[in-house]
């Protein structure tokens, strides 16, 4: 599974697009957290943690779109199945590999809470805390996208599949207005907004950690019966 | 080493393997034959573990795949009709990958093999830049890296130009020495070259299975001779020879000019050929040419996959 894992890395970091990807995110979550950031003038970095949701809707499964379409559109699917390894190791090392990839994403914005620090004082748990919750609801939408990925065989419709599902989910809460009341409460929980902004104002609620836990868990599961279920 | 037992494989309505058996001893090259469609990646993707049979169990060095297969993928080497490689990759991280999923240590497993397999000047080179006939030799060392019992090759030589088949084919053959191979081919040179067993697969059925040299010489017990005469009343010699005993069928065939070409087909208890001369001989005519034709596995091959009784060969 660690040779898998290696793999997986390398191919991410060994080609461009993990740069690309990398650059672009620095670049869209810089243009739209700092003028509003200068607007309110505090020193946090709420403006950012926000934004999140939304940019990670694109750039995960911009990473996550080639995992398993291209492997079975180039024929190394077929090897990768017939090694002595797993399907289980296999899903399991593709998302370690994109975990660690989002973290490598998120590193570089790091910068921006020691230049906050420098201009005012800032509180150091609603940033960690939104880190975890960065990193949950990425590896929510990581997972998603896994599973998008091992239902086709085409990067694009994976891409598609992975954030038209993520927007909805994001958005959910938006939508709540259509809901009849009583339902209200129960489809809040469900959307993955609530559950991030939760965590990310600092409130580690267990609930909101175990919902986004158990959605990856769940659609790693999903991902590894697609992968069982090829034929 | 590998059977298969009344296997059945559907996808939705549609039969890919049709209740197919085969068993096939250690130490064997087998080339699987038929037209495309046949079946053949199915066979093999049922032994590799791919995916499991619908019916039927697949057993491989004693263990059934579906119950165990880890094992059975541990002493597997398996080269996919596309070589299964990551373009993006150097070609030694590749085998450094390949090695460390198989849990080879060292370097020494990597440097045999690629020079096993003639690779060894392309090992620092960009998977996606090397030849088809080179990214083919990579697939194949993927396959042997841990020196496996049983090697599957999917088409190995297919797209490659005749100097790199060749180079393929003296590969396969060299570990064909120590391995159990099977391969699948639409190719029948191929299986003349390589392979000591034909399995023809059509239709998800095997329709024949026999040596190479078997096949080759004799099919359903008869034989072709192939005669030319010349002399008074030749042309019509066929109702002479017909009533030779051994001679199942005997006709005149376009031929060279003033010369009386005749094709006979014999059943192959007796050689009829000493009764055919001595006829030509009591009647004076001479003899130009008489020669027992090899049934080319070609002519065998369609006539088994288009299942039709076309007994005219080329």
């Amino acid at each position: 599974m660690n040779s898998i894992l290696k793999r997986e890395l390398y191919s991410l970091f060994r080609g461009p697009i993990a740069y690309i990807v990398i650059a672009l995110f620095l670049v869209f979550s810089g243009i739209l957290f700092f003028p509003t950031f200068f607007i309110f003038n505090l020193a946090e970095m709420r403006g950012f943690f926000q934004l999140l949701p939304i940019l990670f809707c694109f750039f995960i499964p911009a990473v996550t779109m080639r995992s398993f379409a291209e492997e079975k559109r180039s024929g190394t699917f077929e090897a990768l199945i017939t090694l002595p390894v797993k399907v289980s190791q296999i899903v399991l090392a593709k998302y370690l590999a994109i975990l660690l990839f989002l973290v490598f994403m998120l590193l570089p914005t790091v910068a921006y809470a020691v230049m906050i620090s420098f201009l005012g004082r800032l509180d150091p748990g609603p940033v960690l805390a939104g880190y975890l919750g960065a990193i949950l609801l990425g590896g929510a939408y990581a997972a998603l996208g896994l599973f998008a990925s091992s239902l086709t065989t085409n990067q694009i419709i994976a891409f598609i599949i992975t954030a038209a599902a993520a927007l909805f989910l994001t958005f959910l809460e938006q939508m709540l207005i259509f809901i009849p009341p009583l339902l209200v409460d129960w489809v809040e929980f469900l959307g993955t907004q609530y559950h991030f902004r939760t965590i990310a104002r600092g409130v580690l609620d267990t609930r909101s950690i175990l919902y986004l836990i158990s959605f990856s868990a769940l659609l790693l599961l999903g991902t590894i019966r697609a992968v069982e279920q090829r034929r | 080493m590998i059977t298969l037992n009344n296997v059945t494989k559907k996808y939705g309505s549609f039969t890919a393997i049709d209740k197919l058996s085969l068993e096939i001893k250690e130490g064997e090259i087998t080339g699987l034959l038929g037209p495309n469609g046949a079946g053949k990646t199915t066979t093999m993707r049922m032994i590799t573990g791919y995916f499991p049979p619908c019916e039927g169990k697949v057993f491989v060095d004693g263990y059934e795949v579906s119950k165990e297969p880890e094992k059975v993928k541990s002493i597997l080497g398996y080269l996919p009709e596309n070589p299964p490689l990551y373009g993006e990759m150097i070609t030694l991280d590749y085998l450094r990958y390949i090695a460390g999923v198989r849990a080879i240590p060292g370097e020494e497993a990597i440097l045999k093999t690629a020079e096993t397999c003639g690779i060894r000047e392309v090992l620092h080179k960009r998977i996606d830049q090397l030849s088809k006939g080179y990214k083919q030799r990579v697939g194949l060392a993927q396959a042997i890296l841990h020196d496996p019992k049983i090697l599957i090759l999917d088409e190995p030589t297919a797209g490659l130009d005749p100097n790199q088949i060749a180079e393929v084919r003296d590969l396969i053959r060299e570990i064909g020495k120590t391995k159990t191979v099977i391969l699948s081919t639409h190719i029948l040179q191929e299986v003349e070259a390589v392979a000591d067993r034909v399995v023809i697969i059509n239709q998800g059925r095997i329709v024949e299975d026999d040596s190479t040299g078997n096949l080759q010489s004799v099919r359903r017990g008869r034989y072709w001779i192939r005669m030319i005469i010349s002399g008074e009343g030749a042309e019509e010699s066929n109702g002479l020879f017909k009533e030779i005993p051994g001679v199942v069928e005997a006709k005149v065939v376009p031929g060279e000019e003033y010369l009386t070409t005749l094709q006979i087909l014999a059943s192959a208890e007796s050689d009829v050929r000493p009764l055919l001369f001595r006829t030509v001989r009591d009647r004076n005519w001479t003899l130009y040419e008489m020669s027992r034709e090899k049934h080319s596995l070609e002519s065998v091959f369609r006539e088994l996959t288009t299942g039709g009784s076309n007994e005219q060969h080329s």
